[in-house]
């Protein structure tokens, strides 16, 4: 028997869901900052907008729903999934008001690109678009990146086990200090003085590449947000091709891969402890699948014979792979290209590399590294005990932060999650080919929406059929998601509709 | 004798009529430009790689300095393509598109690269002349009046509840 959900599920859901809406006001106050700096007059008006509308209904959710007990499982997890839609609707209204935008669904399901870290863009115009619009496009990649939820955390949440399990439900399962506020406040601390290197270092490379100071300056904040965050916004419609610039792009090269690592992986480093670089299993599974990849990629693209010199190749080929492995979405060759002059091998590759992804609590979507290097670890001793005798005692171990035993209960999560991604890689790209797009086309952007990666081969544009946007906001969310709060969130809507 | 100067002048004409036709198909080659838009160039890169191409766009975003040369980035409303030029030409570029200018229309002599060896494997154009044809200017930002009204009514809202949330919080300090 289904139970259906009490008036206080949706009361303190409803709470949280509000100061959640209040938060993305508040954090829409940066972009007026900027366009009061660059006196643009125009956008302040709509991020107003933006701010009031999120304050009102912000104010009206925590009103109505005012309640002071503690979030349970279900409930945080709701609270993560819902969080993300009223984040998308709330933080489109500033771009839908730019007059980029074709629709108010476009400016949606770039705000939802955003905050998912993915990196597919409906924008119309972009080389025109103001500072305060651009900077609000990076910023909700920042956002997201580090996670909504963990925004909030950081600003407003007292209740330390309703906030475990809002963290939870961000896809993030990893507590690197006891308290999961001080996690959340140390994630945001990695993150500024990165945030602060990785922007000198961009703006160096930018000014030294003839782009004007606060020009240099701008397009480096924006550019270090979208790298790190694995999210792949930039402030030019041609990407990081825009700059013509090789030390740019090894740069944000450094950056996107410091986003895809652990963030518990980056505490031990920070601590000194550097041997877990070479121990860890996420890092050991990284390297392995760039080598074998990258190779796939660069076989396809001597076939083509399309980039010929070692230093072409490692700008073009190695530039899109790492783009793609990391889930950041930077292109440096035009999205027609990826169709017209890559090869089927190649692209299959940048798939491959797309579907994987980087680290598990780090802002890349995809599968993970962990899962993968826990599967391998599986079949590897599945194989050793059918090769062993009946009688021996097969065990295996891995590295990840401590040694841990493998246990099936691992391998069965490892498994269940990668099946979900797959099932949703092949569906979007069954949606895909419905509207008449090739298979390896169809698989490359639907695959692209759901590991949050945001390269495009061209489907991605304001003219596709409404049904394959929204299809794309649903893997990007799912995706970003991992899947378990939007279970959770469509068994609560089944209870409550079916439930006594 | 007006026979004989009548068709010297016919000679003429047809010697005219051959050099022309000569130089034509000597100079053809190296002069004709074709006008090829954003698209057709990144669509068929492979057929117009290495071809004299002519390209027409306004210019975005920066002009890059490099040395002797320079780079900037001509967007044909479609898609932006970069051009590797002389500094020369680059001098001549006085706006640039952005939200507050709408940048030089200029027209774009040059040799077309699918992967430029040169720039790391760029798809780009190697401009051998320049011309601006329709200058930009800077652009006022038009806003609407309905705008205003609609987010100085928020504005008031926010600063009310703020206030009110600022009133609440010292009341509950108070009361501990």
């Amino acid at each position: 028997m289904v139970l259906k959900p009490h008036l206080d599920d949706f009361k303190i859901i409803g709470y949280y869901l509000g100061k959640i809406t209040i938060g993305i006001g508040l954090f829409m106050l940066i972009p007026i900052i900027c366009a009061l700096g660059f006196r643009e007059i125009g956008p302040t008006l709509d991020f107003l907008i933006g701010i009031g509308v999120s304050f009102l209904s912000g104010f009206i959710l925590t009103k109505a729903c005012f309640t002071d007990r503690d979030l349970n499982w279900m409930q945080g997890m709701i609270v993560v999934s819902l969080s993300w839609l009223v984040a998308t609707i709330i933080g489109a209204i500033p771009l839908h008001l730019s007059g980029h935008f074709k629709s108010y669904l476009d400016a949606c399901f770039d705000a939802m690109s955003g905050f998912s870290t993915t990196g597919l863009t409906l924008v119309q115009d972009l080389d025109h678009l103001s500072y305060t619009h651009n900077l609000w496009r990076h910023l909700i990649m920042f956002i997201g990146g580090q996670g909504i939820v963990i925004v909030a955390l950081s600003l407003f949440v007292k209740g330390l086990s309703g906030a475990f399990k809002m963290y939870v439900g961000e896809a993030r399962d990893e507590r690197l200090l006891p308290n999961v506020i001080h996690t959340a406040r140390f994630i945001w601390l990695v993150s500024v003085v990165y945030l602060i290197l990785g922007t000198l270092a961009l703006s160096i490379a930018a000014i030294s590449g003839g782009i004007k100071i606060h020009n240099a300056l701008f397009h480096s904040v924006c550019i270090f947000m979208t790298a790190f965050d694995t999210g792949g916004f930039s402030p030019q419609s041609q990407s990081i091709l825009y700059y013509h610039n090789a030390s740019f792009e090894i740069i944000t090269i450094v950056i996107m891969i410091l986003g895809a690592i652990n963030f518990n992986l980056h505490y031990h480093l920070w601590s000194g402890k550097l041997k877990e670089l070479f121990h860890n299993i996420e890092i050991k599974t990284f390297s392995l699948s760039v080598i074998i990849i990258f190779i796939i990629t660069a076989v396809g693209l001597e076939r083509v014979m399309l980039y010929l010199t070692p230093g072409a190749l490692f700008r073009k080929g190695f530039y899109q792979f790492i783009s793609a492995h990391t889930g950041t979405g930077f292109q440096t060759v035009y999205a027609q290209q990826f169709i017209n002059g890559w090869s089927q091998l190649s692209l299959t590759g940048l798939i491959f590399a797309m579907s994987l992804g980087g680290a598990v609590c780090s802002t890349t979507g995809a599968i993970k590294m962990l899962r993968i290097g826990i599967i391998m670890k599986a079949i590897k001793e599945d194989i050793r005990r059918i090769m062993l005798p009946e009688k021996a005692i097969v065990v295996q171990r891995f590295h990840h932060i401590k040694t841990i035993f493998l246990e099936d209960k691992q391998v069965r999560a490892a498994l269940l999650i990668s099946l979900c991604y797959l099932v949703l890689y092949s569906s979007g790209a069954l949606v895909g080919m419905f509207f008449g797009h090739p298979f390896i086309n169809s698989l490359f952007e639907s695959t692209s929406a759901t590991a949050n990666v945001g390269l495009s081969c061209g489907i991605t544009n304001a003219g596709m059929p409404a049904i394959l946007k929204i299809t794309y906001m649903i893997q990007m969310w799912a995706g970003r998601l991992e899947f378990m709060s939007i279970f959770t969130l469509l068994g609560f809507l089944i209870a409550a509709i079916k439930g006594k | 004798m007006s026979q004989v100067t009548g068709h010297r002048s016919q000679v003429k004409i047809f010697i005219k009529f051959i050099l022309i036709i000569i130089s034509t198909c000597y100079l053809l080659p190296v002069t004709c430009y074709s006008q090829i838009s954003s698209s057709d160039l990144i669509n068929n890169a492979k057929q117009y790689d290495g071809q004299e191409i002519v390209y027409t766009g306004e210019v975005i975003g920066d002009v890059m300095i490099r040395g002797k040369f320079a780079w900037i980035n001509v967007n044909d409303t479609k898609n932006a393509i970069g051009i590797w030029l002389s500094k020369d030409f680059a001098k001549e570029i006085l706006y640039t598109g952005s939200y507050r200018a709408k940048g030089d229309i200029v027209e774009v002599k040059g040799k077309f690269n699918r992967a430029c060896t040169e720039h790391g494997g760029d798809l780009d154009i190697h401009a051998s002349t320049l011309q601006v044809i329709q200058k930009g200017a800077n652009v006022d930002e038009v806003i609407s009046p309905r705008k205003i009204k609609v987010a100085i009514t928020f504005l008031i809202i926010c600063l009310t509840l703020t206030v009110i949330y600022f009133i609440r919080l010292g009341y509950g300090f108070k009361h501990r």
